[in-house]
């Protein structure tokens, strides 16, 4: 054994190093020669290691600019968890978005999946006298089904998930309406009929800060998921098929197995939103988050995940809605009108997408 | 190795006959090989002759339209490279089929990973990051790859040089018998590529056979033990590098000379 050894290391010493060994061309990759670079390289190296921490800059920098901007009223306890809040849906939204991204994907049909899944949830507990608990399981289902039938979809036809999802959009969103005939289900019926699913839109106080359980369980799904991603083989399969799925279908990973698990994961993920999103607007409204594809695009984009997949991380997103809460309460606060929160918004997407394409340069 | 310690050597890997068209484009044409223990096979041929799909066959991405192929004497069948794999024929792609955003440790047990031991790895799905990380340096180490620095660095970091000996790390770990090597020098200058060769050395003295397949001519004459030539969908011969001249192989390639009757 020692004689093994012995070899070993005196093999490493004849070795020609490969830090020494290779040509000048080949050194600008970082872990070499970091004494060399300007001081912007050393940025850009540092960022494409930690790429939650611009969204993470931008959320400080941002909360302490309303603070000036808005002053007081910005930072008051009531203000700041109010934003928590209002970010509670489209944070959900944006988790499960996170995960098909890191795919390389897009889902433009999540908060018409989780729309669907809410009038299931109603519906069934409401008007057709289905206990509470199953008619969530059934939203629940739903939420799986219809995430799944998305990932199908996309690994059965090889149709890019963009086309897929906004068909997939129109048709869930025309199922709702076929359901619910336009007709919202009334908050007021719910709480007489199923009180259960206002639950997470209660709130506690916090020495002055005010927090539904649904802001809580959000913070949950973000930190299973972190833990998903990051410790499972599941999670760095994710990350494998969105680097290089042709690498990932070689190392042995079942891609299309494995894409429609995301995609079901994501759809549960979605129908969890949907049930919060019940407590959080009350009523169940076919026609709510019309806008919450979109949003929760945002925060996910602003959050630091790069649209070409593999690269991102799960608490960037909810950093990136965070950042979009902020920005939008600041602005009213401020007394800009609703246009400009949209005008910086976009410009913030822009933005954070250049941010993501010149970090990304260092691997080029 | 001469020739009659090859004959009463078992090969470890043998195709025989093996047939594939495409329409009416002949790709292999009853194409024989032979793979014995602990020898560096190369495979040249002429762009067309059928040596990719050969290949290919060979580790599992194109099904053959006829013939078998033996592993330690027994006939296997394998539908796709993961089902190859599994039988412990390894190849390292010419790409190199490796993620660049995850780190090398992730590269190398992506697809196999280990998980924790007990209630976090059986019900919670815990991977053992240590384990892994401990078991990827021992297998750089082992291959004498190890002055690279950081085995959680990313992949997209390292040069091609270092990129390869990951690859080649992950395919000779897992209970492998045959590495199966495309091209593995193409893309690379030429101070890494001597490091690839050497390492091609380092997996053969450790008993793991390679087929190497390669355009690089002084390359094949200088790693291989013997050399198949593939020409017209078929083997020509297999010539020993020590008695043949570069020159001659690429004559029986392109048909300007008879290959040497044995």
């Amino acid at each position: 054994m020692s004689k093994v050894s012995d070899d070993i290391s005196k093999d490493l010493k004849d070795q020609p190093k490969f830090t020494t060994d290779i040509g000048e061309k080949d050194q600008d990759h970082h872990s070499f020669d970091l004494g060399e670079q300007t001081t912007l390289k050393k940025i850009q190296h540092f960022l494409h290691g930690n790429p939650t921490i611009v969204p993470v800059i931008i959320l400080i920098l941002s909360v302490i600019a309303f603070g000036f901007i808005a002053g007081g009223k910005f930072f008051s306890a009531f203000n700041l968890s109010l934003i928590v809040q209002q970010v509670t849906i489209v944070g959900i939204l944006a988790a499960a978005q996170t995960l098909i991204i890191l795919t390389a994907g897009i889902d433009l049909s999540v908060a018409a999946m989780m729309v669907l899944a809410s009038v299931f949830m109603g519906k069934l507990s409401v008007e057709m006298g289905v206990p509470t608990l199953p008619a969530i399981a059934v939203g629940f289902i739903s939420g799986i089904a219809t995430g799944a039938f998305n990932g199908l979809l996309v690994t059965r036809l090889r149709l890019p998930p963009f086309i897929v999802t906004l068909g997939t959009w129109n048709i869930f969103f025309a199922l709702v309406i076929f359901f619910t005939g336009s007709q919202s289900i009334r908050s007021s019926d719910i709480e007489v009929n199923a009180p259960l699913l206002h639950f997470w839109g209660e709130r506690i106080n916090l020495g002055g800060f005010v927090f539904t359980y649904g802001a809580f369980l959000m913070i949950g799904i973000f930190v299973f998921l972190w833990f998903l991603l990051n410790k499972t083989a599941w999670g760095r399969h994710v990350y494998a098929i969105g680097d290089d799925k042709e690498a990932a279908e070689l190392s042995g990973i079942r891609t299309d197995r494995m894409l429609v698990s995301i995609y079901a994961v994501a759809g549960l993920v979605v129908a969890i939103g949907a049930w919060v999103s019940i407590g959080r607007v009350g009523s169940v409204s076919p026609t709510s988050f019309y806008e919450g594809n979109l949003d929760s695009i945002t925060a996910v984009v602003i959050g630091g995940t790069s649209l070409f997949g593999g690269r991102g991380t799960i608490i960037g997103s909810l950093f990136g809605a965070l950042i979009v809460g902020v920005f939008s309460s600041g602005l009213s606060i401020a007394g800009l009108d609703v246009l400009w929160q949209r005008f910086a918004l976009g410009c913030l997407i822009i933005v954070a997408v250049g941010i993501d394409q010149w970090i990304r340069k260092v691997s080029a | 190795m001469d020739k009659k310690g090859l004959s009463v050597m078992q090969p470890v890997l043998v195709a025989k006959k093996l047939s594939k068209k495409y329409g009416k484009v002949v790709a292999l044409d009853s194409a024989d090989l032979e793979l014995y223990p602990g020898e560096v096979l190369g495979v040249i041929g002429d762009n067309g002759a059928g040596k990719s799909t050969l290949i290919k066959v060979l580790c599992g991405a194109v099904i053959p339209d006829s013939g078998e192929i033996l592993l330690d004497g027994k006939n296997v069948t394998f539908t796709s490279p993961i089902e190859a794999r599994k039988l412990g024929i390894e190849t390292v792609y010419q790409n190199l089929a490796l993620s660049p955003a995850l780190s090398i440790t992730d590269n190398m047990f992506l697809g196999r990973e280990i998980r924790q031991k007990g209630f976090m790895g059986s019900f919670l799905k815990f991977l053992d990051k240590k384990a892994m990380a401990d078991e990827a340096r021992k297998r750089l180490s082992d291959l004498g790859l190890l002055t690279i620095q950081n085995i959680n660095q990313l992949v997209e970091t390292l040069s091609g040089g270092q990129r390869q000996g990951v690859a080649v790390a992950r395919a000779t770990s897992f209970g492998t018998k045959v590495v199966i090597m495309d091209e593995p020098t193409a893309a690379l200058g030429v101070k890494e590529s001597r490091r690839v060769l050497e390492l091609i050395g380092e997996v053969r003295s450790r008993g793991i056979p390679i087929i190497l397949i390669s355009h690089n001519m002084p390359h094949v004459f200088e790693v291989a033990d013997r050399i198949h030539i593939h020409r017209l969908g078929t083997r020509l011969c297999v010539i020993d590098p020590k008695k043949h001249e570069m020159s001659d192989a690429v004559a029986y390639m392109t048909g300007a000379k008879q290959p040497p009757q044995n």
